[in-house]
C-alpha cells in the first residue's frame, strides 16, 4: 500500500507536465504515513547488508520526530569498511577546509604528492592577492615524500623545505605544515623543526599540524586539530602588547567559519558593515595572519559554520572572554533573525543598523521570491553536505517555498543533530548520518525529490538517474549564497537546476517505459 | 545595491561592482599587507634570470608539480574491467579525492571503495578492515571483481595485500573463488601513471599466473588476437573508441585491456550505471594467448609489458602516438603483427590530416611551444608539433624519469626544428614558471592548472593533459588516430587565430591585420 502511494509522486521529467497544480508527498500523504513509509524504507536499505554491518548503519538512520531534542541517529563514528563512505580526511579538514585559506600563508603539503593534488584549488574560497607573490592560496605546496623519505625520516627535508620557501617566496607572512598519513607513522618531529626554524628566522610563525589523515574517523577532527594549532601556535605565542595596529571600537567583530567559497564572506561582510559593525577578521576565507592574530580583541565572534570551529570560539571565550553566538545567512528569514540576533550583542545604534538593513533588501528579497517561488514551489529537496548546510540551507528552501525531505551528515556530531532537531527539520523528515552512496542512491530512488543537493561524487549518479542536481560545497562553481546579494543567486541556481528543459528529454521518446512504470513492475 | 532578480548577478560580476571593491579596499588595513611597491619589486624580481637559477636549485620543495600519487592510477586502471569495484586498503580521505578528482575531469561518477583504516588500524595493522570491507563492497554493490590496491598509509604499515586477502577468503567475506586481483601502490613511489602499471600488471598476474595460487597458471595458447593497454589517459574515452574503430577496420581480432571507455562515458537516460562496459573477465584472462599486446604509453606500462613478454607475446610500446608519423608507426605495426592490410579508409583519413596540415602549417610554423603533462603524453605532442615545423621548447614531465629525458632529447636531435629544444624531468609548474619568463614561447600545452601559467606569463594556454577541469567533454573527442591529430591540430590552430584576433581587435588602432580570411 505505501509503495503505492510513493508511486504517485511523478519522476522530475514527467512531473513538469503537470506544473502549476502538482502537488508534493507532504500534502499528499498525512506526516504518518510518511513516517512509516520512511521507516520501512530505511528497514529495506538495511537488508543488503551483513548482519554486523546492518546493526552498526541502523544507528545512523532514522525518522526525525517532532519534539525530539535531537534526530535520534548516532554520528562522529567510524566509517564502516567497503560500504562506499563519502567522508575525507582529517588532512582534507585542516588543510582543505581550515587553514588553506589563510591567503598571506604557505601551507605545505607534507608527505607524498597526491593530498596537496587533489585539493588544490577546487574548493573555491576566494582571495583578493597576488598570487605566487604575496598570497598562496591557489598554489601546491608539497613535499612530494620520495621512499627514501619515508626510511629515513622526513625532518631534514622539512628544514630545507623552509629555507627554500623563505627564499623563493620572501613575502610570505608565516608558513603551516599540513601533515598527510605517513608523517605520524614514520615519528618525524615536525614540532621540534617548526620551534628551531621560527627562531632561526626572528620568530615567524610556523605552524606543525598533526592532521594526519588516519586521525579520527573524518574531516572532523581536522577542523579541531587546526583549530588548537591556532590556539597553540599563534594565539598563545601572541605577545600581549601586540598587534593590531589599528584603534579598536566598540563595533569590532569577527567572522568565524565562513571559507569564502564563491564570495561567502563578502556577501556576509558587507551587511555586517553596512549595520554598522567592523569586520577586524575573516576566518577564513580570504584571511590572513594578522587577522587570526587581532581577533581576540574583537568584541564579539559570529560563527557560522559551528562545526569546523567552534573549538577556537569556545577557546577565545574562555581565554580573552569573547562571546560568540551562531548565525546563519542562508535566505531571508534565517538572515532577518541572524541580523538581529548579532545586533542584540550590541547598543540602539546597531539594532536600528539591523533593522535598516533587513529594510533595504526587502525589495530585494521581494523581487526574488516573486519571481521564482512560483517556479519552485512544493518542490522536494534532499541534502547530504558537510558542515552547517545540512540544516543551514533548509530556511532558504522554504523561503523559496520548497521543502526538504531528508537530510545528513558528512561528519556532524551530536550537537549538529540536537540544532537541526530543534531548528530546522520537520516532522517525519529522513535523516541519514555517514550516508554511503548505495543507500543515498536507494533513498532518492524511492523518495524522487525534485532536486538533491551534496556534492560532487554524487552529483553525476543522480543527474544520470534524471534528478536535478546542485553541488552544496562548492555552490556547482556559482555563488556566492551567503547573505541577500547571495541569496538571488541561490534562487537562480535552484530554479535553473530544477526546471532545465533537459530533464523532460532523458527517455528516448521511441522507449515507452517511463521510470515510475518500472518500479511498479518490481 | 547591485543585485537584482531581474538580472541576477554571480561572483563573476557581482565583487566587480563599487560597493564591493570599496569594502575589499577598506578590509585591506586588517590584513597587515605588504608594501605594493615591494610586492611589485618581488614580482618582477620572480621573473628574472637569478630566481630562475635559484628555483632551479630547489632540493626539496615542489611547488606545483604535474603529477599525482599511485592508486588514482590503479582505480583508473580497474573500472576498466567488467563490473570490476576499486578497493583500495588505507585511509578513506584518500578515495574521497580520487573520486572526486576522476569527477572533476569526467564530468562522470566514480565508483571506489575504502577500507576506512583509522588510528586503531595504524597500529594492529588493517586487516579487519580488509575482511569487513569486502565482505560489505561484495553484497552492497554486487561486483564481478574487486581489484585491490592501497593508500600509503597501509604501505607505511606494512600491510600484505596477498595474506588479507587470503584470510579474508577463508573468512567468508567473498566467495573462495571470487577475483581479488591486487597491487600495492604506494604514493611515495612514482605516480598516478606507476599505479596505472601496478594495478593493471596485478589484474593480469591474477588471471594469467594462477589467481594467487588458488587456481592453475594458464598455458598459453597462441592466437591472432592483439591486446591493447591504453595507459592512463585523460582522453580514454576518444581515444579508446577511435582504436577499437581502427582495429575493427582493420578487421583484427584485439582485446582492449583496461578499457574505462563506458564507464567514464554513460548516458543520462534515468538509470545510473556503476559498472559499465570493460574489459571481460573472460577476455582479461584469455589475453595471454594473444599473439602480441600493444602499448599506447611506454612509461605506464614500464612493468606490464615486461611482464607479459615473459608469457611469450611480442610487445609493442608507443608513446602517445599522435599525429602523422607517429599513427602510421601505429598503423603499420598493427598490420605487420596482424598480418592485415591496411584498409583505403584508414589512407584516406591519412590523406586527409596530411591535407588539413599542409592547408594550415603557415600558421604553425616555426611557432615555439612550450609543453607538460605525462612523459608519453609529452612524448607524442612534442613529436607532432615537429613534424608540423613548430618546436616543442620546454618539455616538461614531473614525472618523467631519466630515461624519458634521454629520449626526448633523442627525439629533439632528429629534427632540425627540436634543435633548441630541452627536456626537463621531475620539474614542476613552477620550474616552468621560470622558463616561460626567462625564454618566452608563443604558446603552453597543458592541463586546466596552466591557466596560472598563462595568467602569470602571458603565454596562451592549448588545454591538452589531465585534469582539464574547466572546460567540458573535450575527453570525449580522440587524439589518437588520423582524425585524433585532426582534433590536436585544430585545437591548436584555434588558439593561435584567437590570439591574432586578441591582438589586432582595437578599434582605431589595429584595424589592419584583423583579418576575415586567414
Amino acid at each position: 500500500m505505501l509503495v503505492a502511494k510513493v508511486l504517485l509522486k511523478k519522476p522530475p521529467s514527467q512531473q513538469l507536465t503537470f506544473e502549476g497544480h502538482q502537488m508534493s508527498l507532504a500534502t499528499t500523504q498525512s506526516i504518518a504515513e510518511i513516517r512509516a513509509r520512511n521507516k520501512e524504507l530505511i528497514e529495506e536499505v538495511l537488508k543488503v547488508y551483513p548482519e554486523k554491518t546492518a546493526k552498526r548503519r541502523a544507528k545512523h538512520l532514522n525518522v526525525h520526530q517532532a519534539g525530539k531534542s535531537d534526530c535520534g541517529v548516532k554520528s562522529n563514528i567510524k566509517s564502516i569498511p567497503g560500504v562506499m563512505t563519502i567522508r575525507g580526511c582529517a588532512y582534507a579538514g585542516s588543510k582543505g577546509v581550515v587553514w588553506g585559506p589563510i591567503k598571506d600563508m604557505v601551507h605545505i603539503s607534507h608527505g607524498p604528492v597526491g593530498c596537496g593534488q587533489y585539493s588544490w584549488g577546487s574548493r573555491r574560497n576566494y582571495y583578493v592577492g597576488t598570487t605566487g607573490i604575496d598570497s598562496f592560496v591557489t598554489l601546491q605546496f608539497t613535499s612530494d615524500f620520495q621512499e627514501k623519505d619515508i626510511v629515513f625520516g622526513g625532518d631534514k627535508k622539512l628544514v630545507k623545505i623552509l629555507d627554500e620557501i623563505q627564499e623563493l617566496f620572501p613575502l610570505n607572512n608565516g608558513i603551516t605544515i599540513q601533515s598527510e598519513c605517513p608523517i605520524g607513522l614514520i615519528g618525524d618531529d615536525i614540532e621540534a623543526v617548526s620551534r628551531a626554524k621560527s627562531k632561526e628566522y626572528g620568530g615567524k610563525t610556523i605552524v606543525p599540524v598533526r592532521c594526519e589523515g588516519f586521525r579520527g574517523v573524518s574531516q572532523s577532527l581536522g577542523h579541531h586539530i587546526a583549530n588548537d594549532a591556532v590556539r597553540d601556535w599563534i594565539f598563545d605565542k601572541l605577545e600581549s602588547d601586540g598587534k593590531p595596529t589599528f584603534e579598536p571600537t566598540p563595533y569590532d567583530v569577527a567572522i568565524i567559519g565562513d571559507y569564502n567559497i564563491g564570495g561567502d564572506a563578502w556577501s556576509s561582510r558587507i551587511l555586517l558593515e553596512e549595520m554598522g559593525l567592523r569586520v577586524i577578521a575573516q576566518w577564513s576565507g580570504d584571511g590572513s595572519l594578522a587577522e587570526l592574530e587581532a581577533t581576540p580583541k574583537a568584541k564579539l565572534n559570529i560563527l557560522h559554520c559551528y562545526r569546523s570551529m567552534n573549538y577556537i570560539s569556545r577557546h577565545m571565550e574562555e581565554k580573552f572572554g569573547i562571546p560568540w553566538c551562531e548565525y546563519n545567512f542562508f535566505g531571508p528569514s534565517k538572515i532577518a533573525e541572524s541580523l538581529r540576533k548579532i545586533a542584540g550583542y550590541f547598543d540602539d545604534k546597531i539594532k536600528e543598523g539591523a533593522e535598516r538593513v533587513i529594510e533595504k533588501y526587502q525589495p530585494l528579497v521581494n523581487a526574488v521570491i516573486a519571481k521564482y517561488r512560483p517556479r519552485l514551489e512544493g518542490k522536494t529537496v534532499m541534502l547530504y553536505v558537510g558542515g552547517l548546510r545540512p540544516r543551514h540551507v533548509i530556511g532558504a528552501y522554504e523561503d523559496l517555498g520548497m521543502e526538504v525531505i531528508g537530510t545528513g551528515y558528512e561528519f556532524g556530531h551530536n550537537d549538529d543533530y540536537q540544532r537541526t532537531a530543534q531548528h530546522y527539520v520537520k516532522d517525519s523528515t529522513l535523516i541519514y548520518d555517514d550516508v554511503n552512496g548505495y543507500e543515498f542512491e536507494r533513498f532518492v530512488e524511492k523518495l524522487q525529490p525534485d532536486l538533491v543537493g551534496s556534492g560532487i561524487k554524487e552529483k553525476y549518479v543522480f543527474q544520470k538517474m534524471g534528478v536535478p542536481f546542485r553541488q552544496m560545497h562548492s555552490w556547482d562553481y556559482s555563488g556566492p549564497y551567503h547573505g541577500y546579494d547571495g541569496f538571488a543567486i541561490f534562487a537562480r541556481d535552484m530554479d535553473m537546476a530544477i526546471n532545465s528543459p533537459v530533464w523532460k528529454k532523458t527517455k528516448a521518446p521511441w522507449k515507452e517505459a517511463s521510470r515510475a512504470k518500472l518500479l511498479a513492475a518490481e | 545595491m547591485a543585485q537584482s532578480a531581474e538580472h541576477v548577478l554571480d561572483h563573476l560580476e557581482l565583487f566587480r561592482g563599487p560597493e564591493y571593491q570599496q569594502m575589499l579596499a577598506k578590509k585591506k588595513i586588517f590584513e597587515n599587507p605588504r608594501d605594493p611597491a615591494e610586492v611589485e619589486r618581488i614580482k618582477e624580481w620572480t621573473k628574472t634570470a637569478e630566481y630562475r637559477e635559484k628555483n632551479f636549485a630547489r632540493e626539496a620543495l615542489a611547488v606545483n608539480p604535474a603529477k599525482a600519487c599511485q592508486p588514482l592510477g590503479a582505480v583508473f586502471a580497474s573500472v576498466g574491467f567488467e563490473g570490476t569495484l576499486p578497493f583500495v586498503h588505507g585511509s578513506q580521505g584518500c578515495v574521497a579525492y580520487y573520486r572526486s578528482h576522476l569527477s572533476r575531469h569526467f564530468k562522470e561518477p566514480s565508483s571506489c571503495v575504502s577500507s576506512s583504516m583509522t588510528e586503531d588500524a595504524a597500529v594492529f595493522g588493517g586487516l579487519n578492515n580488509m575482511i569487513d570491507g569486502l565482505a560489505n563492497s561484495y553484497n552492497m554493490y554486487k561486483p564481478k571483481m574487486i581489484a585491490v590496491s592501497t593508500t600509503c598509509m597501509a604501505e607505511v604499515i606494512g600491510d600484505d595485500l596477498n595474506a588479507f586477502i587470503k584470510t579474508s577468503k577463508e573468512k567468508g567475506s567473498v566467495p573462495a573463488d571470487f577475483d581479488v586481483p591486487f597491487a600495492h601502490t604506494p604514493a611515495f613511489v612514482g605516480s598516478h601513471v606507476t599505479g596505472y602499471d601496478n594495478a593493471l600488471k596485478g589484474i593480469l598476474e591474477h588471471f594469467w599466473d594462477g589467481k594467487a595460487g588458488t587456481a592453475p597458471k594458464l598455458e598459453r595458447k597462441q592466437n591472432g588476437a592483439i591486446n591493447i593497454i591504453g595507459g592512463f589517459d585523460g582522453y580514454t574515452v576518444g581515444n579508446l573508441r577511435e582504436i577499437k574503430r581502427i582495429l575493427a577496420l582493420m578487421g583484427i581480432q584485439h582485446t582492449i585491456l583496461a578499457d574505462n571507455s563506458e564507464v567514464f562515458d554513460t548516458p543520462t537516460d534515468g538509470e545510473f550505471r556503476m559498472y559499465d562496459g570493460g574489459t571481460t573477465l573472460e577476455d582479461a584472462a584469455n589475453a595471454v594467448h594473444a599473439k602480441a599486446t600493444i602499448s599506447m604509453q611506454q612509461w605506464c606500462t614500464e612493468k606490464t609489458l615486461p611482464f607479459v613478454a615473459e608469457h611469450g607475446q611480442d610487445v609493442v610500446s608507443f608513446n602517445y602516438p599522435v599525429g602523422l608519423s607517429a599513427t602510421d608507426d601505429f598503423i603499420v605495426a598493427l598490420s605487420r603483427i596482424s598480418g592485415k592490410e591496411i584498409p583505403e579508409q584508414l589512407a584516406r583519413e591519412r590523406g586527409r590530416l596530411v591535407d588539413a596540415i599542409a592547408d594550415s602549417s603557415a600558421h604553425i610554423h616555426g611557432k615555439k611551444f612550450a609543453i607538460y603533462g605525462d612523459p608519453d603524453l609529452c612524448y607524442g605532442l612534442a613529436a607532432f608539433l615537429l613534424e608540423l615545423g613548430a618546436e616543442p621548447t620546454h618539455v616538461l614531465s614531473t614525472n618523467g624519469s631519466k630515461t624519458w629525458h634521454e629520449k626526448m632529447q633523442v627525439l629533439f636531435a632528429s629534427s632540425p626544428f627540436g634543435q633548441g629544444c630541452q627536456a626537463y624531468p621531475g620539474r614542476d609548474l613552477w620550474h616552468m614558471r621560470s622558463l616561460l619568463f626567462t625564454e618566452p614561447v608563443d604558446f603552453l600545452i597543458g592541463n586546466t592548472y596552466g591557466k596560472y601559467l598563462e595568467r602569470d606569463t602571458g603565454t596562451p594556454l592549448i588545454r591538452i593533459g589531465f585534469p582539464v577541469f574547466d572546460r567540458h567533454h573535450h575527453h570525449r573527442s580522440p587524439l589518437w588516430g588520423y582524425q585524433g591529430g585532426l582534433n590536436v591540430l585544430v585545437k591548436i590552430l584555434d588558439k593561435i587565430f584567437d590570439e591574432i584576433d586578441k591582438k589586432t581587435n582595437v578599434l582605431g588602432k589595429t584595424d589592419y591585420s584583423f583579418d576575415i580570411i586567414r
